[in-house]
């Protein structure tokens, strides 16, 4: 493609997509992004899965130290 | 560059519950035309690029604690803006786009048909999307190649090869429509 062909493409183009100039949004987006923000997943800090993590291997190494612990509940 | 924004993203860091929701509407808001108005130059479609505005802002929230305020705001957006374009267009079956592109009404070059204005957007529909997004941003909307690299992430010589890529791709599937550009 040479540079004739290249210019030629690009008025088609431009003909075919004229530039959107400027816009707004025909409605107010702040109530959907609240949803949006309402709606996010709780998340779960990494450390509270380790320290589940490493309750479960502790109770399953040591079961006699479960009704211990529930005492302690 | 130290702007509004930066101070906003800087509350949003501190993690205030009280002030979130206010710092972050005065960002949204001082923002949003913006970043509406660069998601529909890529996705060109009003009501996609509303729900894109939501969309990147979520991930701005995400994301503020990354956000580097030597860069700027605007920048910063844009480049998330582009990327949840993209992500957006490729979910999008080539059809199913561009209508309000088809639908525009001629201006220019008359002796560009309405036929090969409808055939050359949907052999644009057809590309990839990153070389869309080059070709729209860098040819229809004529904004520096420095620009749209630096919302893509990628360099200025990138964007030429994506641009020209684009060009030689549209060029072919009109040829075997049987246009001669």
């Amino acid at each position: 493609m040479n540079a004739h062909d290249e210019e030629r493409m690009k008025q088609f183009l431009k003909q075919a997509l004229p530039p959107m100039g400027d816009a707004e949004p025909g409605r107010d987006l702040w109530p959907a992004m609240l949803r949006r923000l309402d709606a996010r997943p709780t998340a779960v800090p990494w450390f509270d899965w380790a320290l589940a993590g490493g309750l479960a291997v502790f109770a399953l190494a040591f079961p006699a130290s479960i009704p211990v612990f529930l005492y302690y509940l | 560059m130290r702007d509004g924004a930066s101070n906003v993203l800087n509350e949003l860091r501190q993690g205030s519950p009280a002030t979130f929701n206010d710092a972050f509407e005065t960002l949204f808001r001082l923002h949003q035309r913006t970043v509406y108005g660069w998601l529909l130059r890529i996705v060109r479609n009003p009501a996609a690029a509303e729900d894109l505005t939501v969309e990147t802002f979520w991930r701005i929230y995400r994301a503020h604690a990354r956000f580097d305020p030597t860069r700027g705001f605007e920048a910063w957006a844009r480049t998330i803006a582009t990327h949840v374009a993209l992500d957006w267009l490729r979910t999008q079956r080539p059809e199913t786009e561009l209508l309000m592109d088809v639908a525009a009404p001629p201006t220019g070059d008359p002796a560009i048909s309405d036929e090969i204005r409808r055939k050359t957007a949907e052999a644009f529909s057809r590309l990839a999307p990153k070389l869309r997004v080059a070709a729209v941003l860098a040819v229809v909307e004529e904004l520096p190649h420095k620009e749209v690299a630096a919302a893509l992430g990628i360099s200025v010589t990138a964007v030429k090869v994506r641009v020209f890529r684009a060009l030689r791709l549209l060029r072919k599937d009109l040829q075997q429509q049987g246009i001669t550009p």
